[in-house]
């Protein structure tokens, strides 16, 4: 059995965070991530990020991603085990984990979750044919390996995933035939919007999906208007020649290896659907299990690492390695609180009221 | 048009070294380092199995390991995630049928 | 509608965005075409006389007309891409209008391009008159159009028009 004081479970920037504020305090991290390589999903973020210096504002994805799996492979209090599934995590300290064909076992004093969020799906007629894709898949073909989805895509969601990979498939070649968005106005930013407006793509607000059709995989889509009660009003379907249909329609907190840990999980549609209750200092009702990034809400990736921040400063923290704990954490809480402080966060500020736990 | 990018705004195109792999017996070229699912996308694959009850054709849909969409036979094991193997010199990727048989492979 | 109510119409749209009628005629400005709240302050952060503050972190820009050069750092900073350079005192019917460009092709000094306004739609053809690439601005290409002046509010896009060299 390997031991470590905090095991953190996902590499993406929570996890990144978490790992390098509980190393900075003086604890010893074991970082755990299914992946070849760090970052989680900003690997495939070629776009500039919002928010303050403190996270990197104005900086691509790809490289704060880089900027972050640097500090963490330099750190010697870190270590990195790749290509590391965790299979469960127990109430006794316990993680097993399978890293390439080998099942191994790791007791930790402290566990931190930073398992992120999947892709939701969508229920039309012919959703499994080959050629529709997650908007991560899409993301995760062109700008990680080089390879292009499709040559006439199709875009479900006008939520800032949705209009980012507009943008993004444009960068990379490949015609954007039309963003359709069931809501009456798209949920991501303006400026994502207006950055492929003045491009020439389509956003249809308003509109669905009726179905998907092709032999072996993709050839077109049905689409059509929406009355109030979300029917296809007649007249207007329309047939879109695509190839691909990239579903950009919302994240799930990946809370599986919570569920059998017992901690109290709660359904809460502005976060992405069940999340853990925790406490100020991101503790789950367990103690000793904490949670940061999308797993314990769908939000961005600066609110991420804002609570990777205060989540491995409190593991930390909870094993004695307390040097400036609670000057430190305010200054991560408060800076969270700002960046949530806007319009944009007001469905996240709802959600967040009902998963708080006072300890 | 090649399903590859060769030049990018933001992104420098750096691959592996050439490689050769097979699917269902035919050869292919990849790229070492890339995945099988985006070697077979590549290559103009979409489909990479068919369903077990309706036999529907099925391809890659997360890409980062959740689904299990992407499920094939790589050097004769099944249930391989294409999305998160990396593709190697000669390995052989087939189309699974059914569910794939743990022992003994296909 | 004819031209000139089509540009007034664009105007005032815009005029928030704007410095005064002088301020314009004195040489260079930014406008920063950000009107949503969202956590976000590179245009400040990268602004060297200080031109652009913001009240909180999710306030919208201010920009003060007097203090701003025209010196392009926020087209290259901002993320999403909002920030737009103009000087209306280039020439007698022109004006230089700077925009930040993420695609391939490059266009090229001398190129005649297709101006695009903001909703992709063609406005008029337009000369490159410079492109500073991404090799020293970490991708955030800058192109520099001569437009038209009467043109200069209504572009903020290009279409690369096939094979034409200047």
């Amino acid at each position: 059995m390997l031991t470590t004081e905090i095991a953190v479970i996902g590499g993406g920037p929570a996890g990144m965070n978490s790992s390098l504020a509980a190393a900075e305090q003086g604890a010893e991290v074991t970082l755990l991530d299914r992946n070849w390589e760090l970052g989680g999903q900003l690997v495939k973020q070629t776009h500039k990020f919002f928010g303050s210096e403190n996270q990197y504002a104005g900086e691509r994805g790809i490289d704060i991603a880089k900027i972050l799996a640097e500090k963490v492979q330099t750190n010697n209090r870190i270590s990195v085990r790749n290509n590391s599934d965790v299979l469960g995590i127990y109430h006794d300290g316990v993680l097993t984990f399978k890293q390439g064909d080998k099942y191994k076992k790791l007791s930790s004093r402290q566990t931190i979750v930073a398992t992120g969020a999947a892709e939701k799906f969508l229920p039309f007629i012919n959703n499994d044919l080959p050629g529709v894709y997650g908007a991560g898949a899409v993301q995760t073909l062109m700008n990680q390996q080089g390879v292009l989805p499709g040559k006439r895509v199709l875009i479900i969601g006008g939520g800032n995933i949705g209009l980012i990979v507009a943008y993004q498939l444009l960068q990379a070649g490949v015609s954007v035939e039309a963003i359709i968005e069931a809501l009456p106005q798209v949920g991501g930013y303006q400026v994502h919007k207006e950055k492929i407006e003045r491009m020439g793509v389509p956003i249809l607000t308003s509109h669905t999906i009726k179905k998907a059709y092709g032999e072996e995989s993709v050839e077109g889509a049905i689409i059509g208007k929406i009355n109030p009660s979300w029917e296809i009003i007649e007249g207007t379907e329309r047939d879109l020649e695509v190839d691909v249909i990239c579903l950009a329609v919302g994240l799930s907190p990946l809370v599986d290896l919570l569920y059998p840990l017992g901690v109290e999980l709660t359904y809460v549609p502005n976060l992405g659907g069940f999340v853990p209750k925790r406490n100020e200092y991101l503790e789950t009702t367990i103690s000793g299990y904490f949670v940061a990034g999308d797993c314990s809400g769908v939000e961005e990736a600066s609110s991420a690492m804002m609570e990777g921040k205060i989540a491995g400063l409190s593991a930390a923290n909870g094993i004695s390695y307390s040097k400036k704990f609670k000057e430190k954490v305010k200054e991560s809480k408060e800076e969270l609180k700002k960046l949530r402080a806007g319009e944009v966060a007001r469905e996240v500020r709802a959600g967040l009221k009902e998963v708080s736990i006072s300890k | 048009m090649s399903m590859r990018i060769s030049e990018h705004p933001i992104l420098e195109e750096k691959r592996g070294e050439e490689i050769t792999f097979t699917f269902e017996g035919s050869e292919l070229t990849g790229y070492e380092g890339e995945t099988v699912a985006a070697a077979l996308i590549a290559n103009g694959i979409k489909v990479f199995r068919h369903s077990p009850k309706d036999n529907r054709p099925r391809g890659l849909f997360c890409a980062i390991g959740n689904c299990s969409s992407c499920l094939m036979n790589v050097n004769g094991k099944p249930n391989v995630r294409t999305c998160m193997t990396q593709l190697k010199q000669g390995m052989e990727v087939r189309r699974q049928k059914g569910k794939g048989k743990i022992i003994g492979g296909n | 509608m004819n031209t000139e109510k089509i540009n007034e119409k664009i105007e005032n749209e815009v005029s928030k965005f704007l410095p005064s009628k002088n301020q314009r005629q004195e040489g260079s400005y930014a406008v920063c075409e950000c009107h949503q709240e969202i956590p976000c302050n590179p245009c400040v952060t990268s602004c060297p006389t200080g031109a652009i503050t913001q009240e909180t972190i999710n306030s919208t820009p201010d920009i003060d007309f007097d203090q701003c050069v025209g010196c392009r750092e926020c087209v290259t900073a901002c993320p999403g891409l909002a920030c737009f350079v103009i000087d209306e005192t280039y020439s007698e019917t022109q004006a230089l209008l700077h925009i930040p460009y993420e695609f391939l092709p490059l266009p090229e000094e001398g190129d005649i391009v297709q101006g695009l306004d903001r909703k992709g739609n063609e406005v008029t053809e337009v000369e490159v008159k410079r492109v500073d690439d991404r090799e020293t601005l970490n991708g955030s290409n800058v192109v520099t159009l001569i437009t038209p002046k009467e043109k200069v509010h209504q572009i903020r896009n290009i279409k690369l028009l096939g094979g034409k060299r200047g």
